[in-house]
This record gives structure tokens, sequence and C-alpha cells, in this order.
């Protein structure tokens, strides 16, 4: 099993999320996070400070997957977060050791099947 | 250690400068009496000052809703302006403050601030304890004040502009000071600083009413006076954590527009109800109050565009506000042109001495209440001594452009006596404070943010 944590532009959560949906991947975790890369942000200034740059709003996907998943998560994370701008996001592939469904107590590959 | 003793002689040699200066001239006999109680009363058409004082409806209409506009730009006009532009974990520490000032400065005013304000008076200082719980203060009209409209009703508009004057030096202290602190404080500042500064200016034998200086509606007593009262504050307590390199942004940019557009609307109350009547005064006055606003929203616009290349919205409610607050002392004397002047002088010279002085200078005002308010008061009551015009305001005097430099002198002198009185007693009070309860937040309190150390509250929840 594994985990797949992806970080990437707000506004291509949409088809993201489209694209593991028509690779029947279903199960995700979405949050509102800050980062940055190696670009810095936009600094911004109020009254008598302009900041040095700052952290941008990123959208952070969390999925978990049966190892003959994996390639099509991250495809569908790829090809419908990539724009080729500067800020495009990362994509991270994790060793999953354990999954349980709350609901029934199934365990490993069941509980994210 | 060096910082505060470096402080304290900068406090003293500008106390020691204008000592001096103040005191040559409190011997000069001044002739013109020009408050704006008593510029309203004789500009007013049927000041009769002996005669029977008869309620005018219209008038009494016009001031009741003036002091009900003038709550709303503390609660919550300052509130949110203030409070949008702290971090979050401090929005409610805000908010607080300003809410429990109305609560509690209505009663200081009530019990006798009124009276030590506007009482009858001892020696040009102060008034006496006679009007406390508003003895003397009922439905009756003051001729001395306020001829037309019942004395109760002068005495709650006045109430407001106490309310508010202690509410912007919040600016100064924010996200740091303790609310037991802050509490004391400004009991001990309205009763001590306040109400004598409005006696001196308004008070019937204040010696600046008697010396002539014109304040409309409150250049010296509300803003230079909570302007300067904030400097102290912001030298005696030092910076922020982290001040000035891991300074967070304002945490929540529209509650600041919401909030600078309740001052704007409120502020017709405070300066065009300053006419004490619903009359061309009152009329002038708010023209004057709306153009210099709009006028400075833009100036500081301009000047955000050539140093910052973006014209931003902290900045044009910034300087719309430094706007209503020059204006304040000279709403009642000048014409649109000299409103124009003073806005358009108010937003550039406040522009840059927030974005340029300040920094360079090296203390936490957080808010900018001295950068505003205090500067943007001196502004106005200098300009008020260049652009005041009795062809606006007969019971008023001509400034500098005017053939009247003599006005001009005056006003300096008013603001002179307003920074030193002002600032030494708050400085006394504040070290008051400091030794019964502590000024500052503990720095883990500063950390983890006054609304739950003070509070136990959060201003949002995260998760339902």
């Amino acid at each position: 099993m594994k985990y797949i944590v992806a970080i990437i532009q707000p506004d291509r959560m949409d088809e993201v999320l489209d694209r593991l949906t028509a690779k029947e991947i279903h199960l995700v975790t979405v949050s509102n996070v800050m980062g940055r890369g190696r670009q810095k942000g936009i600094a911004q200034v109020y009254r008598s400070h302009t900041e040095a740059g700052s952290l941008l709003r990123k959208v952070k996907l969390e999925i978990a997957v049966n190892d003959e998943f994996v390639n099509a998560a991250v495809e569908a994370v790829e090809g419908g977060a990539r724009t080729g701008q500067v800020g495009d996001g990362k994509i991270f592939v994790l060793d999953l050791e354990q999954a349980i469904r709350i609901r029934t107590g199934e365990k490993g590959s069941k509980a994210i099947g | 250690m060096n910082g505060m003793r470096y402080r304290l002689r900068v406090i003293g040699l500008i106390a020691g400068v204008a000592l001096t200066a103040a005191t040559n001239t409190w011997a000069q006999t001044a002739a013109v009496a020009a408050a704006p109680a008593a510029a309203a009363v004789v500009a007013a058409p049927a000041a009769a000052p002996a005669a029977a004082a008869v309620v005018n409806s219209g008038d009494t209409a016009w001031v009741l809703v003036s002091t009900a506009l003038v709550l709303l730009m503390t609660i919550p006009g300052l509130a949110l302006f203030y409070g949008g532009l702290v971090r979050r974990k401090n929005v409610l520490s805000i908010l607080m403050q300003c809410f429990f000032l109305a609560c509690m400065v209505t009663v200081q005013w009530v019990v006798f601030g009124y009276s030590l304000a506007f009482g009858p008076d001892v020696k040009g200082f102060i008034g006496n304890l006679s009007w406390a719980m508003l003895s003397h203060v009922g439905a009756e009209p003051n001729a001395d004040y306020a001829g037309t409209i019942p004395h109760s009703v002068f005495m709650l508009f006045q109430m407001m502009f106490a309310i508010i004057t202690p509410a912007l030096i919040v600016g100064a202290f924010a996200e740091r000071m303790k609310f037991a602190a802050f509490a004391l404080f400004s009991l001990l500042w309205a009763t001590f600083v306040y109400d004598p500064l409005a006696h001196w200016v308004w008070g019937v034998g204040g010696f600046l009413r008697t010396m002539g200086a014109l304040d409309f509606a409150g250049g010296t007593v509300v803003h230079i006076n909570a302007g300067v009262a904030a400097l102290v504050c912001a030298l005696v307590m030092g910076k922020r954590l982290g001040y000035p390199n891991k300074l967070s942004p304002p945490h929540n940019l529209p509650f600041a527009v919401m909030g600078a557009s309740l001052l704007w609307f409120g502020w017709f109350g405070f300066n065009a109800g300053s006419a004490l009547a619903a009359n061309g005064l009152a009329g002038s006055a708010f023209l004057a109050t709306h153009v210099a606003t709009a006028v400075a929203g833009l100036a500081w616009a301009v000047m955000d565009l050539i140093k910052n290349k973006h014209v931003t919205v902290l900045g044009i409610i910034s300087g719309a506000v430094a706007g209503l607050v020059a204006i304040t002392p000279a709403a009642g004397f000048v014409t649109a042109g000299g409103a124009i002047a003073v806005g358009a002088g108010a937003g550039v010279i406040c522009f840059l001495f927030v974005t340029v002085v300040k920094p360079l200078l090296g203390y936490d005002d957080s808010l900018d209440a001295f950068g505003v308010h205090g500067i943007g008061g001196i502004w106005g009551a200098l300009a008020t001594g260049l652009f005041a015009t009795t062809a606006v305001n007969s019971g008023g005097a001509n400034g500098l452009f005017y053939g009247n430099p003599a006005l001009l002198w005056i006003q300096f002198k008013a603001v002179l006596v307003t920074l030193v009185y002002s600032g030494v007693m708050s400085f006394i009070i504040l070290k008051i404070v400091d030794a019964v309860l502590g000024l500052r937040a503990p720095e883990q309190a500063e950390r983890i943010g006054l609304d739950l150390t003070d509070h136990r509250e959060t201003g949002y929840t995260v998760l339902d």
C-alpha cells in the first residue's frame, strides 16, 4: 500500500479530482495549506512594511492506494495539476504500513480497495 | 536600558522646549474667544446669550443622531478598523477594548467626567464637581454650550467623544498590553488627560478657549491628545516580539475596510454634529469633512503608487482616515477648497510619516495611532490656522491665507500645550499602572495571543 501526498495549485483541484474519479480512485483527503518552492511568493505591502516573500496558497491531497493503483493515481494528479508554470507543485509517494476502515474494522488492502 | 534612557531624554527635551515656548506666550492676552460650541452658538441666527434658551427640534434631532453616529465610530467602526489590522489571535482583544471603553467611559462621564470637562470653571484648568451625576444637566439647554438643544443631549454628544479618544490609543499598544492594565490606564487617562484637555479647549473658562484656539470638533482634544499618548505608550511599552522583521500582515482587511467606512459615515456626526445645530454650518462642516476625506484617500493612493508601484486597499483607507482626522479641527471653518488642501496635506504627510519616518525612528506604534491621528491632528490644527475663514463661520476667525497670521501662532501654541500635557501625563499614568499591575503581557501570552490569554476566547473557530 502507498500513501500519496500531492501539493498542487488550488485552481487545479477540480481537474485532478475528476481524473482520479475517472480512474476509480475515490478515497481522498483535501486540505488548504500554505507553501512555497524554490521561488519566493508574492511580496505583500502594508503601510511601512514590505514582506521579503511570502507563502502562497496551495491545496494538499492525500490518497491511500493499493500498489496496483499507484501509477494511475500519480498520472491523474500529474496530468490534472500540470500547467507548465512555476508553482505547479509536488507529488510524494510514501510507504503505507497499515490502513483500517473504521466502520467495519477491515485491515490492509481491503480497507482502501 | 539604553533605549529607554534615550527615549526619556527625547521626551524630556521636547517637553522642555515646548514648555519654554508655551509659558512665554501664556502671559499674552488673546482677544478672540472662539471654541466650537461658542462658535456654533454665535453663528446660529438666534444667538441671544441672556435670553431664555428654547429647544429647537431640528437641532435636537440632528445632535441626537450625531451622538449615535459618533458611538458607531467606536463600536464597531474603530473596533473593526483596528481589529482587521491585527493578527487573528488578537482580534478579540481589540474588539473588547473598544467595547469596554464604550461601557466604562459612559459611567465615568456620567458620574464625574462631564463635570470635570464642561462643568463650572476652576482657574481655567478644570471644571468642578458640581455637575457630578449630571446634576444641573437636564432638559433645559445650557446657553453657554448649545442654546437650542437640551443640556443632556449636549452632554451625551460629548460623551461619545470621550469614549472614542482613549479607544484611539489602543492602536499603539495593540497586541501587547494586558487587559487589566489597559482598563486602569484608560480610566486614569480619561479622567486626568481627556477631561482637563476638553475643559481647556471647549469648557467655559478653559484657558485655550479663552486664548482663541480654533478646534471645531476635536483635532487637539481627541486626535493630537490620543496621538501623542499613543506615541508615549509605544515608546514606554517597547516593541512587539519579532518587530519589525517578523510581522504578520493584517489578518482581515475586509474588516478594516468596513471599519474605515463606518468611521467615514460616523464622522459626519463627529464633525457636522459639532455645529450643534441643523443649519448651514452643519452643512459646510459635512461638506468639508467629506471632501477632505476623499482627497486624502486619493493622495495616499497616489503616494502608494509612487512608492510601492501599487495602489493598496490598506493605503486608501488609511489615507481616508488621515483626512478625517485632519479636517476635524477645521471642518466648520474652511471652504471646499480649504478642505481639498487639508485632505491632500493629510494624505501626503501621514503617508510619509508612516512609511518613511516611523521605520527610521524604529518605534512600534502597532496601528499607526500617532502616525495618523497624532500627525494628522497636528497638520489639521495648523491647517486651520492657514485656511480658516470667517466667510464660512463668522464665529471663527481668519487664517494666514485670509490675512491673519496671528491665528496660526495661536494654533501652534494649542498644539504644543496638548503635546506636552498629554505626553507628560500619559507617561506618568503609564508608570503608575506599570508599578501597580504591569503593562505588558508576558512573552508567552504575547506569542499565544491575547484573545486566549486575556479573555479565554478565540475569534474564529477552525473546526466547527
